[in-house]
């Protein structure tokens, strides 16, 4: 599913560089549910924009899905992004002035789908997070928890082939937390492939897999007993 | 390219920023609005100020020159200088037949006489005319007629008299056609009463009579006081005054440079000046019509690029989710068009209600200063197409910059 060779990045800081990934190597299969720990600097935030194709790698393969992703130009990533990934953000980055239904609809939007199979398509994920009823209200007159779920129903939208989770649960209290791992847990149980970051232990044993990152190196990368979030709801 | 811009989703992404912030949107229109607003109706006014000017000058052939005869400010040929200059019939015929493109001359004679009327009397200028001369200054006619050539064949003692003087002859509301009033003690029936004219366009005079009975009775001879020269259009009426004053002055053996021989009054160039005035307007009001539109378009492009700023992350989530770069800019241009020709269309609309105000304040009746005060569609679309020029322009600066932040910092953006 997804492949990473000798990763490396280096970021410039005034006349030297800071050499943030220093050979990466990662291999996630189809179904995993990855969780990427490391203190901040540790380099798990640059890994996941490179996985994301928001950043690009200065040296090392990776390969998504079967595809060398590399010489990207924009628009390529542009495409690639809509296509194959799904994006959870800590913050949500909904888009205030749009309603549920309409950010959700946003990739599909981008994929060029028509109005009306795109709102249906949008509606069907609505559902799926439980916010049917919530579909024409702005991402401010919801919570939290709520928002975060509009967010994952966008992220699943076009149906992408991995879902990144940059923190998910970062900006929610922990009964929240656990709601919105239980419903990623449960999209893991439906065969999705979810890599995420988090520096939450709790929230790192309910994905089935650990990756440990420091200094821009793996430390540790261990399956785990998957602990299960719908007891603690 | 097309079908992006008939779907709906387009617009109800441009409608949605809009209305993100409808009172910075509609406060950045104002720049562009009062631009075009101000074009329209600088144009429009000016066009009735022309159209009142055709108006006034319709009544005469523009391309006229007026000579007369003055004094010789140099010596020539064994004559004195102040030697006066008196013009003569024969002067206007051969001025009529050898000087090029000519389309009539005709000469008049002028003078003070006494106007008396049963109790009532007064002072007038007199003026003895051919019938021809209603096609260089068009007589506007209350009532009865002008002069015409049965009066001139047999000297008749008829008169037309201006509105002004019949009020001064005249009970108020009396017939005066008909009537009989005593000139320099002769008896003139009046045939006619004319309108004075609303402009001193060339010599004005209080009544005509024909020009072989001022001819008679003042024993004038082969004299005249006046010729109006009137030229075909295609020919410059400055070179015909040139000619015929060289004519003139070898007629009545005058110095060639003697510039103060003959005076005149040329039609043709007060027009030309009037004309040009009207044109230098119309050039500042779209010099000052752009430059205000320019300065509008730029104040949009400015907002735009604030609102840009504001929503740096919002374009990096689209980003995310897979809008390209192209996308992206192809929206926020059609933002910036879209807000532009809104203004614009505003502007058009609000100038032409300006335009109808002034028309029912100003552009009413015969005296009216400003007459169909008006823009040609053909300005409108000028105009409209000015406006998606600049509006696209100015769109492209805020396009790059919103896509020139990479996506990744844009997400960081807080």
């Amino acid at each position: 599913m997804l492949k990473i060779n000798q990763l490396h990045k280096s970021y410039p800081i005034g006349d030297s560089s800071l050499h943030v990934l220093k050979g990466i190597d990662l291999q996630v299969e189809e179904g995993e549910m990855v969780a990427i720990m490391g203190s901040s600097g540790s380099g798990k935030s640059t890994l996941l924009n490179i996985i994301g194709m928001l950043d690009e790698a200065d040296s090392g393969d990776y390969i998504l899905d079967g595809l060398p992703i590399k010489d990207l130009t924009e628009k390529k990533a542009a495409v690639y992004r809509n296509k194959f990934l799904g994006f959870i953000f800590q913050s949500f980055n909904l888009i205030n002035y749009k309603n549920a239904l309409e950010n959700v609809a946003l990739p599909l939007y981008y994929q060029g789908m028509k109005r009306k199979e795109r709102q249906e398509r949008a509606m069907f994920h609505l559902e799926k997070v439980g916010l049917a009823d919530w579909a024409n209200h702005l991402p401010k007159e919801l919570s939290g928890g709520q928002n975060q779920r509009v967010a994952i129903a966008r992220a699943l939208a076009a149906n992408p082939k991995l879902l990144l989770a940059d923190e998910p649960t970062g900006a929610l209290d922990t009964k929240t937390s656990y709601e919105i791992m239980a419903f990623i847990q449960k999209l893991n149980d439906e065969g999705k492939t979810i890599l995420m970051v988090t520096h939450e232990e709790d929230i790192a044993n309910m994905c089935k897999r650990i990756v440990r990152l420091r200094d821009g190196i793996i430390m540790e990368d261990k399956k785990i007993e998957q602990v299960r979030a719908e007891q603690y709801v | 390219m097309f079908k992006f811009l008939f779907d709906r989703d387009t617009w109800q992404e441009v409608f949605d920023s809009f209305n993100k912030n409808k009172l910075r949107s509609v406060l950045t229109m104002v720049g562009v609005w009062w631009g075009i607003l101000l074009l329209i109706v600088l144009l429009g006014s000016a066009r009735g100020l022309e159209n009142s000017f055709n108006r006034l000058f319709g009544d005469f052939a523009t391309n006229s020159v007026f000579v007369w005869g003055q004094s010789t400010s140099k010596p020539f040929k064994g004559f004195q200088e102040g030697r006066k200059v008196r013009l003569s019939l024969t002067d206007a015929k051969k001025v009529e037949k050898n000087v090029e493109g000519i389309e009539f001359v005709v000469p008049r004679n002028q003078n003070q006489a006494t106007v008396v009327r049963k109790f009532l009397s007064g002072s007038f200028q007199m003026a003895g005319d051919y019938p021809l001369l209603d096609q260089v200054q068009k007589k506007k006619l209350i009532h009865g007629r002008f002069i015409n050539q049965n009066d001139i064949d047999f000297d008749k003692k008829v008169v037309l008299l201006s509105e002004d003087t019949y009020k001064q002859l005249f009970e108020k509301d009396e017939n005066a056609i008909g009537e009989y009033v005593q000139i320099n003690g002769m008896s003139f029936k009046v045939i006619g009463i004319f309108k004075n004219g609303n402009v001193n366009m060339g010599p004005s005079t209080d009544m005509h009579i024909p020009f072989t009975t001022f001819q008679q009775i003042y024993n004038q001879g082969d004299e005249i006081g006046w010729m109006m020269i009137t030229g075909k259009p295609e020919y410059d009426i400055k070179q015909i005054e040139a000619d015929a004053k060289l004519l003139l002055k070898n007629l009545n053996r005058i110095h060639p440079k003697d510039n103060r021989a003959f005076g005149s009054f040329n039609l043709g160039k007060e027009f030309a000046k009037i004309t040009g005035f009207l044109t230098g307007m119309q050039f500042l009001t779209w010099f000052v019509g752009i430059a205000t539109l320019i300065a509008g378009v730029f104040a949009i492009g400015n907002i735009l690029l604030i609102t840009i700023k504001e929503r740096t992350k919002e374009i990096g989530v689209r980003r995310a989710l897979g809008a390209t770069p192209f996308e992206i800019k192809r929206q926020i241009v059609v933002e910036a068009v879209f807000l532009t020709l809104m203004a614009g269309v505003i502007g058009i609309i609000s100038g032409g209600w300006i335009l109808i105000l002034i028309d029912t304040l100003y552009g009413q009746g015969a005296e009216a200063s400003l007459v169909n005060a008006s823009v040609s569609i053909a300005v409108v679309f000028v105009a409209l197409i000015i406006l998606v020029i600049l509006g696209t322009l100015i769109g492209l600066i805020p396009a790059f910059k919103a896509t020139s932040i990479k996506p990744i910092e844009a997400l960081r953006e807080e």
